[in-house]
């Protein structure tokens, strides 16, 4: 665990997250009567620049160009968003900082609100987070109390109020128009950029919105000095990132590492390496729409410009480790149900196309896949990522693409021999049991939960394929490695 | 300023803030399109990138650029027809078409859709991308639009159109994914909905997911009925457009084969709603007179647009008492028809079958008001088809509408005023009343005004002052209902003094009606119509309500003073209010 460096994650754990005292016990809300009271607003729009924070919520965005676009966008009102609508499946370090760590993502909304001349934030949270939603709620309320929020905060003039909107579960209410689509009160369906939402926001004012894990490294940043926040990452990705370890690694969980680890680094020496001792696979990084990353791939460095040359992509952070029993095929059907379920359905390839997408990879995984169909893939796949009208659209086929790479002969697999190698698709699958090997023990018969295999004790025993679900018990359980899967 | 980009390696200059597919237009070259529609002169504008047919190269883009809502960047270079954009293209429309009813056929937009146009043009021969199409229940519980979202490309126009051009907001996209469709507010039907019937969402859908009611065959069952005496009235804005769906150049006025056609179709009687808006006039202007002279509650609104008059009862149920009482025009065609007409005919009421064609889908809708039932048989009017309809009949008929003769309307209720013509577009009506007006109130002046070109143009809310006799008329006009919203809001609110004000639901008035040939998203081919009505108008050598004779005629025989006791009997309504939802 020592390659870990907590900045976004500092406090989480630290701290009880409902009481105000223990976080500015921590240096709290210094960053913000740093900025306010010895920072021009240019002044924290340059530090945030030199620090080189990217957008941690998907695409990689500069920050400080963010918010000095918003900045000089002109208008009477301004707004600060925070987008907690952290949807990726087994994602959950926005989760951890808002429960764990509420203040920080506080103290740099009114830091933000400051460098770019907003009076208001609203940050857009799940309602499915319940403790997060409580906490935070707790934390504005202290620190109005305090008079850290609210009108003429510390007595400098400048007023910040923030306040929650919870959002219902859409995964593309994540994609920073939809939310805002999404606030005001319509469908979560993202508008055409530009104009951005730095000029043209909620409500058609100029918005800034960045992510919980981006508005956690802001205050240290303010605090210590863009150089400081520097010497961590890479050139062009400085800082940690928070990545949600989970599949078939030994140690799950949420690992903040400078940019610029290795995938092997974190696999192994932070996940301790794969349960079983079974053989890596796979790397799926960037959530659903991410990509899938071999094993040759191990020690690339991870920024966000090496994750998109392996046609992955950083996304908020998720990463999930696939072993030797994992059927590619069948991990891009998994992801692509998911988007193809939160699509918005605006935009004609995402609503169609990614159906469409689904529908030749259930064929595949059923047996019923042609070549023809691997070259559709490839080429829709393509037409997708080219056409569609949100970020969710443009990543949707990674998945398979990224599979489709580096993958082939798996998918070739299915298509000419209509064999699933790693045995998990279950339509292409089929068990038999080898009469030389069979001693009659009776035990696949006793486990079999369909009652599909017969036999005498002490006799080889039978499987009626009719029957058979294709569950894999029997497998599993004979003692003498008399049953074959293929 | 101008911007300095090239498309296809042709350099070219246009103003900032114009769209790629503005500037290659400029060029000469085509992109094409799907869920674009520009009508910028009624501020008609869907640009919202969902069909992503336009899609465009531009160096040092990684993606592919939607051209109809992406404006041009100084030193942009755009290529319209590279292999990856023109694949990516076939590509949607192929997936467009893997989701839509391939019954072109038997459609009743065959040969007419958008989408039937754009897979020609792009020569789609097949779709590579086959699945299970979504499938949603077809929508014929209104009496005027029919709902078929199955072929609904979901390019929103109709969301557009009715959101944020008429303030209605019947549409708007549920559920999502594969399964969004545009929903109504709680998947109410259509009849059950505050949709005013004006027909727009159709005039504008790329596809036949909206279309009109058919009434065609009922009015075949009439005419081929040897019991009914069967007869056609005809609306203002028909006549200026019925030719185009026979090729004729946009804004040919077509008054003499269109009769001709009608009497080729079976027609037993053909005359003219332009009759009975002569008598609109008549009662109209009496009623502001009335008004005026008595201290009556003005302004005084028109009242012969139905989808206006199911809107102000949907949307400002306290405004009722403001829009004229007059039926509209072919309700008192057919209130006089089935009495006056009837008795001249020598025939009783419930044998005539009248049937109202009518650029306009919401008459369908008002014909079947319980309140304008006839006092001796059944509805005033029986049926009402669209112009569209009309063609069809036309068509099925086998009849050579281009090489006809003009013909003549039929006696008694066939003759008409200039005043009355001018109905068919925005300003019209109120035009025509203010012409009678004049002529009545400033009696002593021998050559009182005709032509009130203050009034005409198509700025969606206009203002005018017209001075009578000594007197100030106040008058605006609308037509569009978000703009009819604006103005109501305004004398709701009090900040406003008008003595008159027109209004028409659909942009343009009835030249532009739900009903009409579709316009083909070219706002030229409705400033054309308007333009061929006023020609009409000039071409009357009689050009004010109250100068028809047999309008004349109508009252000294049989109703007596106009706004008197039996015209209030058979050409006067009352409305009621509705709920917003």
């Amino acid at each position: 665990m020592t390659r870990q460096i907590r900045i976004a994650l500092r406090n989480c754990g630290v701290i009880d997250p409902e009481n105000i005292n223990d976080y500015i016990a921590t240096g709290g809300y210094d960053a913000l009567a740093k900025a306010i009271f010895s920072m021009s607003q240019d002044d924290v729009i340059d530090t945030m620049k030199k620090s080189g924070l990217r957008g941690r919520g998907g695409a990689g965005f500069p920050t400080g160009i963010k918010w000095e676009t918003a900045r000089k966008a002109k208008s009477d009102k301004k707004y600060v968003l925070c987008n907690a609508d952290e949807g990726d499946p087994g994602a959950f370090m926005d989760r951890s900082v808002l429960e764990g760590d509420p203040h920080c993502v506080l103290e740099a909304m009114a830091i933000c609100g400051y460098a770019i001349g907003a009076s208001e934030g609203i940050i857009y949270v799940r309602a499915e987070y319940p403790l997060a939603v409580k906490r935070l709620q707790i934390a504005i309320d202290q620190a109005k109390e305090l008079g850290l929020f609210g009108e003429n905060i510390l007595g400098s003039g400048f007023s910040f109020d923030i306040r929650l909107y919870f959002g219902a579960g859409a995964f593309v209410c994540g994609e920073e128009t939809s939310l805002m689509n999404s606030v005001q009160g319509g469908r979560g369906e993202p508008r055409l950029k530009p104009p951005f939402p730095a000029n043209v926001g909620l409500w058609d004012k100029p918005t800034n919105i960045n992510n919980v894990e981006t508005y956690a490294n802001v205050t240290q940043i303010v605090r210590n000095g863009w150089e400081w926040y520097r010497q961590f990452g890479t050139e062009k990705s400085a800082g940690t990132k928070v990545f949600a370890l989970a599949g078939k690694v030994n140690n799950v969980g949420l690992v903040e590492v400078p940019m610029g680890t290795t995938l092997r680094e974190i696999i192994y020496d932070i996940g301790g390496g794969i349960q079983h001792h079974k053989k890596f696979k796979s790397a799926q990084t960037g959530g659903p729409s991410g990509g899938c990353i071999p094993a040759e791939h191990l020690d690339t460095p991870i920024d966000y410009e090496s994750l998109i040359a392996l046609g992955s992509m950083m996304g908020s952070g998720g990463m999930i480790v696939m072993d030797e029993d994992d059927c590619m095929v069948g991990i891009a059907k998994f992801y692509l149900t998911f988007t193809a379920e939160e699509s918005c359905g605006k935009c004609t390839p995402c609503r169609i196309g990614n159906m469409r997408l689904l529908e030749i990879l259930t064929r595949i995984t059923e047996g019923d896949g042609t070549e023809d169909d691997l070259k559709k893939l490839e080429s829709l796949g393509q037409t997708i990522k080219d056409t569609a009208l949100c970020g969710l659209g443009q990543s949707s086929p990674n998945p398979i693409l990224s599979t489709l790479h580096y993958f082939y002969d798996e998918y070739m697999a299915h298509v000419d021999e209509k064999r699933c190698p790693s045995g998990t698709c279950t339509k292409l699958v089929g068990y038999k049991i080898l009469p030389e090997k069979c001693t009659g023990c009776t035990v696949c018969a006793r486990n079999c939960p369909v009652n599909c295999i017969s036999g005498e004790r002490k006799k080889t025993h039978v499987i009626d394929q009719k029957r058979c679900i294709k569950c894999g018990v029997c497998f599993s359980k004979c003692p003498f490695k008399a049953i074959i899967r293929g | 300023m101008m911007v300095d980009i090239t498309i296809n390696n042709v350099e070219t200059s246009v103003p900032d803030g114009t769209t790629i597919l503005e500037a290659a237009k400029s060029l000469g070259v085509h992109i094409p399109t799907l869920c674009h529609l520009d009508l910028h002169d009624i501020k008609m504008v869907n640009r919202v990138g969902t069909c992503r047919v336009c899609m465009v190269e531009v160096d040092g883009r990684r993606n592919l650029l939607p051209s109809c809502s992406t404006t041009v960047s100084p030193g942009m270079k755009v290529y319209t027809n590279t292999k990856r954009a023109v694949s990516a293209r076939r590509q949607i429309v192929e997936l467009l078409l893997s989701n839509h009813p391939k019954e072109c056929l038997s459609c009743e937009r065959n040969q007419n859709c958008e989408l039937q146009a754009l897979a020609a043009e792009l020569g789609i021969r097949e779709i590579h991308f086959k699945g299970p199409r979504l499938k949603t229940e077809k929508d014929s519980s209104s009496y005027s639009i029919v709902k078929n979202f199955e072929k609904c490309v979901l390019c929103r126009r109709c969301e557009t159109m009715c959101n944020e051009i008429q303030t209605v907001g019947v549409y708007s996209p549920v559920h999502r994914g594969f399964d969004t469709v545009m929903g109504t507010a709680f998947d109410r039907k259509m009849l059950d909905t505050n949709c005013t019937f004006c027909g727009q969402c159709v005039s504008v859908c790329p596809t036949a997911a909206l279309t009109e009611t058919d009434d065609t065959s009922k009015v075949w069952d009439a005419i081929n009925d040897p019991d009914k005496i069967v007869i056609a009235q005809t609306a203002p804005a028909i006549r200026v457009a019925l030719g185009e769906p026979f090729g004729l150049p946009v804004g040919t006025r077509v008054t003499g084969k269109m009769v001709s056609a009608l009497r080729k179709i079976g027609f037993d009687k053909v005359m003219d709603t332009d009759f009975a808006a002569d008598l609109t006039i008549m009662e109209e202007a009496s009623e502001l007179i009335h008004r005026i002279r008595h201290g009556g509650r003005l302004p005084i609104l028109t009242s012969c647009c139905p989808a206006w008059v199911k809107f102000i009862e949907h949307q400002f149920p306290t405004l009722l008492d403001i829009p004229s009482t007059c039926k509209s025009p072919h309700e008192m065609f057919g209130a006089i028809a089935k009495t006056y007409l009837a008795d001249k005919l020598g025939v009783a009421a419930d044998k005539i079958v009248v049937v109202s064609i009518m650029p306009c889908l919401a008459k369908k809708f008002e014909a079947k008001r319980d309140e304008l039932s006839g006092k001796t048989s059944g509805s005033d009017v029986d049926y009402v088809v669209s112009t569209r309809e009309l063609a069809r009949m036309i068509r099925e008929a086998g009849i050579n509408f281009v090489n006809l003769q003009d013909e003549d309307f039929d006696d008694v209720m066939g003759e008409s005023t200039g005043a009355s013509v001018i109905f068919g577009t925005t300003g019209g009506v109120i035009e025509a009343a203010v012409r009678t007006a004049a002529a009545w109130l400033d009696k002593d002046n021998p050559n009182p005004e005709i032509d009130f070109t203050q009034l005409r143009g198509l700025e969606g809310v206009r203002e005018a002052e017209v001075e009578i006799a000594g007197m100030k008329l106040n008058i605006a006009i609308a037509h569009g209902l978000g703009n009819a919203r604006n103005l109501l809001t305004q004398i709701r609110d009090g900040n406003v003094k008008y003595h008159a004000i027109e209004i028409m639901a659909c942009p343009s008035g009835c030249v532009g009606g739900g009903g009409q040939p579709y316009h083909g998203n070219n706002i030229e081919t409705l400033k054309k119509r308007a333009a061929a009505i006023y020609k009409e108008d000039e071409a009357k050598t009689v050009r004010r309500s109250h100068e028809n004779l047999q309008i004349k005629k109508l009252y000294d025989e049989f109703l007596g003073e106009p706004y008197g006791e039996k015209a209030h009997e058979l050409l006067h309504t009352h409305f009621s209010a509705r709920d917003i939802l």
